[in-house]
Parts: structure tokens; C-alpha cells; sequence
């Protein structure tokens, strides 16, 4: 019970540290393929304490859901990083919850989000809540049909179990049914990060923007600790890319101090490559039109089905 | 204890047909016919709280047999498991929607006859619940027509108004369709077995031919589908629900289409024993298409108690899916995994009832204070009604799945009941629908989280879009109780669900079989037994546990609020204004409802086929505007498409029998002696 509770720790504790690390990552990767030579890797760290120092202005049309966002916002994402399984298969909480919860406390998130972009009465506010609400009503389903395949396969919800049925299986659950669902996935991680062709996230223009319509009201703390949620989130979301379809050298339950390390090393080695191919992927592609977006998702969402058709139709 | 629960069942139904009764006499003296009135709706719901889950817990039926008898059948009241559950749902919604109307009517004081809305409104409670208590299937139609005709006269009650009447009218015709389908059902099994008894009928009804059982689930699907909403046969409901006063609409949507479920599970699951595999399936495929569907529509309405309405459909598709993967489970006759869905529909019974009385109760909070229904005319309306806005968000986050609300609860429920369609060795077809389903229930649920970012954001937040919002001020205390009411249940519900589903125990136990206890892991979380699917060794069950999830919710909050006391430098909060680019905000310049839905409208262009028209008023054409109106709408498919060529098709043949009635009367005296002949040779 304690070693359990104190590998939990372990785990949220490198989440919160390395989240904007990762941020910061891919940034600067970004800037390498563009030939920029772009921000400190450990800018986002140096932003969140700039954003702690600073006062913060609330609107006087806002009511006290704007206040709470960011607490409810940072909250969930904590519960999500107690849930997930990171560089262990187990954790503490993992009897709390399942992949499903995972996606629902990711949907509490937004909902209030989506709220206090509607709250402070500005049009860009409205239009980023607006546009979000419509991105994600068609990205949860391709987020969900990809996890439900590898949930089938496992037997179970839980991620620790699928995420074991997987190291289990070795090299045998690499079908085409396993890569097609981390393709589809993939899509729809692009989407849930707010990154490009979905959003932009280095922009603050009317026309493109999503995501940051919904933060431009916020300042001080409040941003510091929606920005620091965000890069949870995307921390989460390539968390579970990577352990749910490619866990090998993830630490089993009963691992000591050695394999932890190693397991560790293993994750972050994984997460740099994700990151890798995120600045790839952002580079290579202009911004979508927004309503070029429910194509790509629903390309996802077709990938993930074939991955489930296929699933049944090869291996009976 | 029998005599005790005779006893409060007698209480239940008594009270309430006093309260028609005194309700009435006493319309003269409005404010007493509303306080007796509904006191006695909340004695009747009080006593039916203690009911049903009486018989729940002592795990036996109630019969209660009547003096009477008609066409040779005693009349009897029996509350089997089911029934009780469903007396419970009843008596939850309605004890906080009365205690809601004490404020609510008085707001017609002057305006309507008050007693009649006492009247009709005990009846309407009357009428559900010995419907539900009803033993055969006589008293059943008997009762379910009392409730079609009173609720109708509810739906009518503000009958000055056109638009009222017109949406009773096409309720009514609707109702009675369904109606229709039923009672063949019904005589049909009458025919078959000679019996009116529901209870004769599950030892007898196993015997019929696989034929004529088909044949009669179809009817009851299209009879009590009709009533709960189906797509395509939910047309009444979005013009029916808004037409009623809030308070009844609360319990028509929240109780009254529940009560088809009631009948459509006594059938499908009771009488009519196993069935074929296709019958599950097709419920699944209604249940996903009225879900997704009506969500849908929903989110195009800007009439918030339309935008409920459509939410009713989605929510009945959502049961109708947990029911689905039960029906077809229990083909299989894996009653083990039926269990999964049939506690997932049930369950969601109950939560719907509760979170969307409580919606529509604060739509009726907010019409009371605003006078309107339009979300366009509203804004900042969560300063001006703290606790109705509180309790409305409670709502809309409840209906939207979101833990750690009662929605989420049950939702979890229909997506593992869905999974488990995918793991069980049900051959590869069902293996891909149950997954596939479940990304058609997860599209739902983000899409009713989209409609309600919507709404309550329109609504209750930012500036006030009209007068009316702006001077809006929060309702009496009776009203925020019943919204209160509600809404801590819908908190109970989700962070305890092992209330409920330890009470559904007998009732699971008494359709398939199997008690909910396995559902159960610990008592303090929800526990699915894995499934060994693919020969993988399965480790891990899959579970959720509500208290843990809000207590960690809680914890993190605090933590957080600490971490921020202690390393933010400034505590200070500098109020100001919001930043509009250099010019005062004011609410027309706002993102309304309809700009709001804009990219779902476009995104789902091929289902709503929106239509757009735009005039232009010209100072000196073409450069300087003077006016410009622009006028959007969506194509009401159903209406086009099957409705209208239907009523086409009966006017035309209706033209065409006309031809019949000539005026002469030779030709009518020979229809007579040709009817008499008939009779002779055929039916001597």
C-alpha cells in the first residue's frame, strides 16, 4: 500500500515537473526545423513563474465560474495524472478509474473552459468556446473508438490492465488492427493538444485561434495555471499514445528502484520521439480552414473503425 | 410488512384524487386550491417514496385486489419489483416538482383557472402510477389512456395561445397512434392466451409461435416508442413539452415517457421471455439514432424548453441502448452480461427523471423571471439568480455525463454494457456494432456538453441580452427547493450510485434472473467483472469509483488553492473591464445562440440542411446599406420526408372515399343490405 502510494507520487510528481518541459520541447524543435533558433527549452517554466508574479484582471461582466476554471481545470487534470499509468503499469488509484473516466474528467475540463470563454461577454471569448465545443464533439469519438478496440483486446477498461495485456502479448498484438488504432489516435491527439492543422497554438489571431480564444480574458495566476494545466493535458494525452500502444520497458507492478529508473528513461526516451514527430508534423502542415477539420477527424474516426472492423474480420 | 404498504399504496392514490377533487372545488380561492392541491400531490409522493422502495428491500410483490371486477377479470393492483422501481422514479420527480409548483402556479393566479391546473395535475400523477401498479393489461390501457387525455389537457392548459393548441393537437394524434399499436399488442395476446393477467402472461406467453411474439414486440416497439419519443416518432415531443407549464413538463419528460419504458421492458423482457437476437439489435439501432439525433436537434433550438424536449429523445436513445445490449445479451442467454445493460437503462431512468425535472424546472425558474423561453432574450441571469443558476448548471452538467454527477454514473454503465457486446463471443458482427456504438454514445455525450456550454453559458452568463434579463431577480423559496431538491440528488446519485444499484437488485433479479450485487465491488465502487475476451489473461476488472473521484476532485482543489495563497505574489484582483478592442462592450455584441451553434450547424450541414435568406435594404444601391435582415433555419427532415407525404397520402384517399357518401338515400339503405348480407353469409 505504501510502496503503491509512493510510486503514485512518483508518478504525478514527474508529470507536473516535466509537463511544460515537454511544452517547451516541442517548441524548440519546431524552431530547429524551421531554421529559427527558438526559446529556451525550460521557457515555459520561466512563463508560469512570470505569470505568478503578476497581478491578475478579472472582468466585472464575469461571474464566479471564471474564478473557479482554473482550479476545476488544474483539479481534473491532477486526477487524470492519479488514474493514468506513466512509467509503472500500476498505480495507486488505478481502481478509481478507467479510460473512460479519463475522456469524461477530460470533457469536466472543458465544459468549465468553455464556460469562462462565454463568461467575460467578449466575441472572441464566445467564438473560441464556440469553436471548440464543435472540434471536440467530433474528436471524442474518434479519441474513444481507438481506446475502445485496444479496451475489447484487453478485456477490460482499465488502463492498467490494457496496458499490461499489452506487454503481455508482445510482439503478437502488433496487428494491423493495434497500428491502425494509434494512427487514428494520433489524429486525434493533434486535435486535443490544439496543435496544427486543428489549431495554432502559437497565435492569438481571431480567425485561427480555438484554444486560446477561451484563456485571452485570463492573467496572472489564472493563466498561470490554466497554461500549466494545458501542458498537462498534452503531457496526458502522449502519455497514453505511447503507453497504451507501445508500452514495452514500462516497469511491472512489482519492479524495484532499478527498473523504475530504467523505466523512466525508457518513458522519456518515447515522449522526445512523440515530441519529434509532433514538430514534424506541425512544421509540414499550414493551419486548416476550421471547417476543413471535421474531415481530418473524421478521416480519424474511419481509421479507428477499420482498426475495430479489422480487429474481428482478421483474427476472428 | 403487506398491511403497512397496503395501506401507504391506498394513501398514494387516494391523496392525489383529493386533491384533483379539492383543488377543483376550491378554484374560486386560487392561492388555497394551489397550497391544498399540491400538498396533497407531495402526501401521495411521500407515501409512494416509502413504497416503492419498501417492496424494493422486502424483495416481495404487492397485490392488492379490488371489489370490482370488469368483463369477468378482478380488478388488482400488483407492484412487482419493476413496478416499484418505477412508482420510486414517479415519487422522487414528483415530490420535488410539487413542492416547486407551490411558487410556480401562483404565477397564473389571475391569469388561469388554478384549480384546474390542480385538477389535471393530481390526476396526471394518478394516472402514472396505477398505470404502473396496474396487474392486467385492461387497467393498463385504461389508465394509460387517462394519462394521454390529462396530460393532453395539460399541454392545452394556456389554450388562448394558438401555438398551444396546434402542439396538443399533434400530441394527442400521436399519443393515440400509439395508443392504437398497443392495444393490438395486447389483444393479441389476449387472443392467444385468454387472459388479461400480466402475470398469466410470462408462464404462458413462452409457448406462442417466434412468429407472433416478433409481430407483437414490433407493435409494443412502435406503441410505447411513440410515447417515449423515438426517432422518427418523436415529432410531439419538442412541440408538446414547451406548450405545457414547467412544472408539468418536468414530469412528462422526466416521468411520463418513462412510463413507456416501463411497459416497453414488462413486455419485451417479462412476457414475452427470450426473443431473437434482431429485436435486441434493433432497439440498439434506435436507441443510437434517437440519441445522436436529438441531441442534435437540440442543440439547433434556441427555445430552452424545446432544446429540453430534444434532449428527452437523446436521453430516451441513451436508455434504449442499455435495454439493446440487454435484449440481445439475454438471446444469447449470457443473462450475466444482460445484467450490465439492464441496470445501465434502469439506472438511467432514474437519473434522467431527476436531472432533467431539474432542467426543465429551471427553465420554468427562469421563465417566471424573465417571461421568456427564448435564450437569445437572456444573459448574466447566474448574478441576478445565484441559486437557480447554481442548480441549473448542476443540471447541465448531470445531462451531459460529466462526473461526479448521476449522468456519468449511469452512462459508464451503457458504455461497459456496449464493451461488452465487444468482447463477448457473440461473432464478429456484434463484436463490431457494441464498440461502435459506444463511439455514437460518446459523440452524443460530447455533443450534449456542446449544447449546454451553450445553453448556460447564453443564458446565465456574461451581459443581459434584453430588459427582461436585466431586471430578472431570483424566484420564491418553495421553487429553489424543489430545484434543490433535485439537484443534490443528482450529486447523491453520482457519487454513491451503489444506492440505486443496490436498490434495482430485485428488480434485475425478478427479469433475468441475476442481482446487481456483482455490479457492486466493495460497495464503494462500480465493478464490472472482466470478460476474457481473445485468451489474453485478464488482470484488472473494469471499475470507477465515484467517492475516490470526487474526493481526489476536492483534494486537488485544496491543494492547488494553497500552492497559489502561498507562491502568488499578488493576491490582489483587479476588477475591469473586459477588453473589446477600444470600445464599451454591450450584448449585441456578444456571441449569441445561434452563432454559438454556427460551426455544428456547418460541420453537420448534410443532416440539418440549414437554410439561409438574406435582404438587403439600400440607401443608394449598391454601396450603402440601411438595413440588412437575415433569417436562418434548419429542414425539419421528419416533417418533409415522412410526415407530409403520409398526411397527403390519407387526405387523397380520405378524397377519395368521400365518393361512399353521395347523399342518396336508395345508396345508403343498399350499404345497409349489403352489410347485412355480408354478415349473414360470414358470420352466421
Amino acid at each position: 500500500m505504501l510502496r503503491e502510494a509512493a510510486i503514485s507520487a512518483y508518478q504525478i510528481v514527474l508529470i507536473l515537473l516535466l509537463a511544460p518541459l515537454l511544452t517547451g520541447i516541442i517548441k524548440k524543435m519546431k524552431a530547429l526545423f524551421q531554421t529559427r533558433k527558438g526559446p529556451n527549452i525550460f521557457q515555459p517554466y520561466f512563463d508560469l513563474y512570470k505569470y505568478l508574479q503578476k497581478e491578475s484582471v478579472v472582468s466585472e461582466h464575469t461571474s464566479w465560474i471564471f474564478r473557479v476554471t482554473p482550479l476545476i481545470y488544474l483539479s481534473s487534470m491532477l486526477v487524470v495524472a492519479a488514474i493514468v499509468p506513466v512509467v509503472v503499469t500500476d498505480s495507486l488509484l488505478a481502481f478509481t478509474g478507467d479510460l473512460i473516466l479519463v475522456v469524461y474528467l477530460f470533457a469536466l475540463a472543458r465544459f468549465f473552459l468553455a464556460l469562462a470563454g462565454v463568461d467575460a461577454g467578449s466575441a472572441f471569448g464566445g467564438m473560441g468556446s464556440s469553436r471548440e465545443m464543435a472540434v471536440s464533439a467530433i474528436a471524442e469519438p474518434a479519441f474513444m473508438l481507438p481506446l475502445f478496440t485496444m479496451a475489447v483486446a484487453a478485456g477490460t477498461s482499465n488502463l492498467t490492465g490494457i496496458v499490461q495485456s499489452v506487454v503481455n502479448g508482445g510482439e503478437g498484438v502488433l496487428t494491423v488492427a493495434h497500428l491502425m488504432s494509434f494512427v487514428a489516435l494520433f489524429v486525434v491527439a493533434v486535435a486535443e493538444t490544439g496543435r496544427i492543422p486543428v489549431d495554432n497554438p502559437d497565435t492569438h489571431l481571431e480567425l485561427t485561434m480555438i484554444h486560446e480564444g477561451m484563456l485571452l480574458e485570463y492573467s496572472g495566476r489564472n493563466l498561470a495555471l490554466l497554461s500549466f494545466s494545458v501542458s498537462i493535458k498534452q503531457f496526458l494525452i502522449f502519455t497514453l499514445l505511447v503507453n497504451i500502444f507501445f508500452p514495452w520497458g514500462i516497469a511491472l507492478a512489482s519492479a524495484g528502484i532499478g527498473a523504475l529508473m530504467t523505466g523512466t528513461l525508457v518513458f522519456i526516451l518515447k515522449l522526445i520521439v512523440i515530441a519529434m514527430v509532433m514538430a514534424v508534423v506541425e512544421t509540414s502542415f499550414a493551419k486548416a480552414r476550421l471547417f476543413k477539420v471535421p474531415d481530418l477527424l473524421l478521416a480519424s474516426l474511419l481509421i479507428g473503425l477499420l482498426g475495430l472492423v479489422s480487429k474481428f474480420v482478421f483474427r476472428g | 410488512m403487506p398491511v403497512f404498504d397496503e395501506l401507504l399504496l391506498i394513501v398514494m392514490l387516494t391523496s392525489l384524487l383529493l386533491g384533483a377533487l379539492l383543488s377543483y372545488v376550491l378554484h374560486k380561492k386560487p392561492r388555497l386550491s394551489i397550497f391544498v392541491g399540491f400538498t396533497f400531490a407531495n402526501l401521495a409522493c411521500l407515501a409512494g417514496l416509502v413504497l416503492g422502495p419498501a417492496i424494493l428491500l422486502s424483495k416481495h410483490s404487492l397485490d392488492v385486489i379490488l371489489p370490482w371486477s370488469v368483463f369477468g377479470t378482478s380488478l388488482q393492483f400488483s407492484l412487482n419489483p419493476l413496478a416499484a422501481f418505477f412508482i420510486t422514479v414517479i415519487s422522487v420527480l414528483s415530490l420535488s416538482v410539487s413542492v416547486f409548483s407551490y411558487g410556480y402556479a401562483s404565477a397564473y393566479i389571475g391569469k388561469q383557472n388554478v384549480g384546474v391546473l390542480g385538477l389535471f395535475y393530481n390526476l396526471f400523477i394518478f394516472s402514472m402510477l396505477a398505470l404502473i401498479s396496474s396487474s392486467n393489461t385492461f387497467m393498463f390501457l385504461f389508465f394509460w389512456e387517462v394519462m394521454s387525455l390529462v396530460s393532453y389537457f395539460l399541454v392545452v392548459f394556456e389554450h388562448q395561445d394558438y401555438e398551444v393548441r396546434r402542439a396538443g393537437f399533434i400530441y394527442i394524434v400521436m399519443t393515440h397512434i400509439g395508443t392504437a399499436f398497443i392495444a393490438i399488442a395486447f389483444f393479441l395476446l389476449y387472443k392467444e392466451t385468454g387472459s388479461y393477467d400480466f402475470a398469466q402472461y410470462s408462464s404462458i406467453a413462452h409457448n406462442l409461435s417466434p412468429t407472433l411474439k416478433s409481430v407483437i414486440f414490433i407493435l409494443v416497439t412502435l406503441g410505447f416508442g411513440t410515447k417515449a419519443g423515438i426517432v422518427p416518432l418523436h415529432i410531439w415531443l419538442p412541440k408538446a413539452h414547451p406548450a405545457a407549464p414547467s412544472n408539468v413538463s418536468a414530469l412528462m419528460s422526466g416521468v411520463m415517457l418513462k412510463t413507456a419504458i416501463y411497459g416497453f421492458i414488462r413486455i419485451a423482457m417479462d412476457v414475452l421471455g427470450v426473443g431473437s437476437v434482431w429485436w435486441g439489435v434493433l432497439i440498439l439501432i434506435i436507441g443510437a439514432v434517437s440519441a445522436v439525433l436529438g441531441v442534435m436537434y437540440a442543440l439547433m433550438e434556441h427555445d430552452i424548453k424545446r432544446l429540453l424536449a430534444y434532449h428527452s429523445v437523446e436521453n430516451i436513445g441513451i436508455i434504449l441502448l442499455g435495454i439493446g445490449a440487454a435484449l440481445v445479451f439475454k438471446s444469447y442467454g449470457y443473462n450475466n452480461l444482460a445484467l450490465i445493460g439492464l441496470t445501465a437503462g434502469l439506472f438511467h431512468v432514474l437519473n434522467h427523471a431527476v436531472f432533467k425535472g431539474l432542467l426543465f424546472l429551471g427553465a420554468g425558474a427562469v421563465h417566471y423571471a424573465t417571461h421568456t423561453r427564448n435564450i437569445e432574450e437572456m444573459g448574466g441571469l447566474l448574478k441576478r439568480m445565484p441559486w437557480t443558476g447554481f442548480f441549473f448548471l448542476i443540471g447541465s452538467l448531470a445531462i451531459s455525463g460529466i462526473p461526479p454527477f448521476n449522468g456519468f454514473a449511469s452512462e459508464w454503465l451503457t458504455f461497459q454494457a456496449l464493451l461488452a457486446l465487444g468482447s463477448a463471443k457473440l461473432g464478429a458482427t456484434m463484436n463490431i456494432i457494441g464498440p461502435a456504438l459506444g463511439a455514437a454514445l460518446a459523440l452524443t455525450g460530447a455533443l450534449a456538453a456542446a449544447c449546454f456550454v451553450k445553453a448556460f453559458g447564453i443564458m446565465f452568463l456574461a451581459i443581459p441580452r434584453s430588459v427582461n434579463a436585466e431586471k430578472a431577480k431570483e424566484v420564491p423559496r418553495t421553487m429553489l427547493v424543489g430545484m434543490g431538491l433535485l439537484a443534490l440528488l443528482c450529486l447523491i446519485f453520482g457519487v454513491m450510485p451503489f444506492i440505486v444499484i443496490n436498490l434495482l437488485s430485485p428488480v434485475t433479479y425478478s427479469l433475468i434472473g441475476i442481482e446487481t450485487i456483482p455490479l457492486l465491488g466493495g460497495y464503494s465502487w462500480l465493478n464490472v467483472p472482466p470478460i476474457v475476451g481473445q485468451g489474453v489473461a485478464v488482470i484488472k476488472p473494469n471499475s470507477i469509483s465515484p467517492p475516490m473521484v470526487l474526493a481526489a476532485l476536492v483534494l486537488s482543489v485544496l491543494l492547488i488553492s494553497l500552492f497559489i495563497k502561498k507562491f502568488a505574489k499578488f493576491s490582489m484582483v483587479r476588477i475591469d473591464e473586459t477588453w473589446n478592442c477600444g470600445t464599451d462592450l454591450t450584448s449585441e455584441m456578444e456571441y449569441s445562440a445561434t452563432s454559438f451553434s454556427n460551426p455544428i450547424r456547418i460541420m453537420f450541414r448534410a443532416i440539418f440542411q440549414p437554410t439561409r435568406e438574406t435582404k438587403k435594404e439600400f440607401v443608394l444601391k449598391p454601396y450603402f446599406t440601411s438595413r440588412i435582415k437575415s433569417q436562418g433555419a434548419i429542414k425539419p427532415f421528419f416533417e418533409d420526408h415522412l410526415y407530409r407525404p403520409l398526411l397527403k397520402f390519407f387526405l387523397k384517399f380520405a378524397d377519395k372515399v368521400t365518393a361512399l357518401q353521395s347523399g342518396s338515400i336508395h345508396l345508403y339503405l343498399g350499404y345497409i343490405f349489403a352489410t347485412l348480407v355480408a354478415l349473414l353469409i360470414f358470420a352466421r
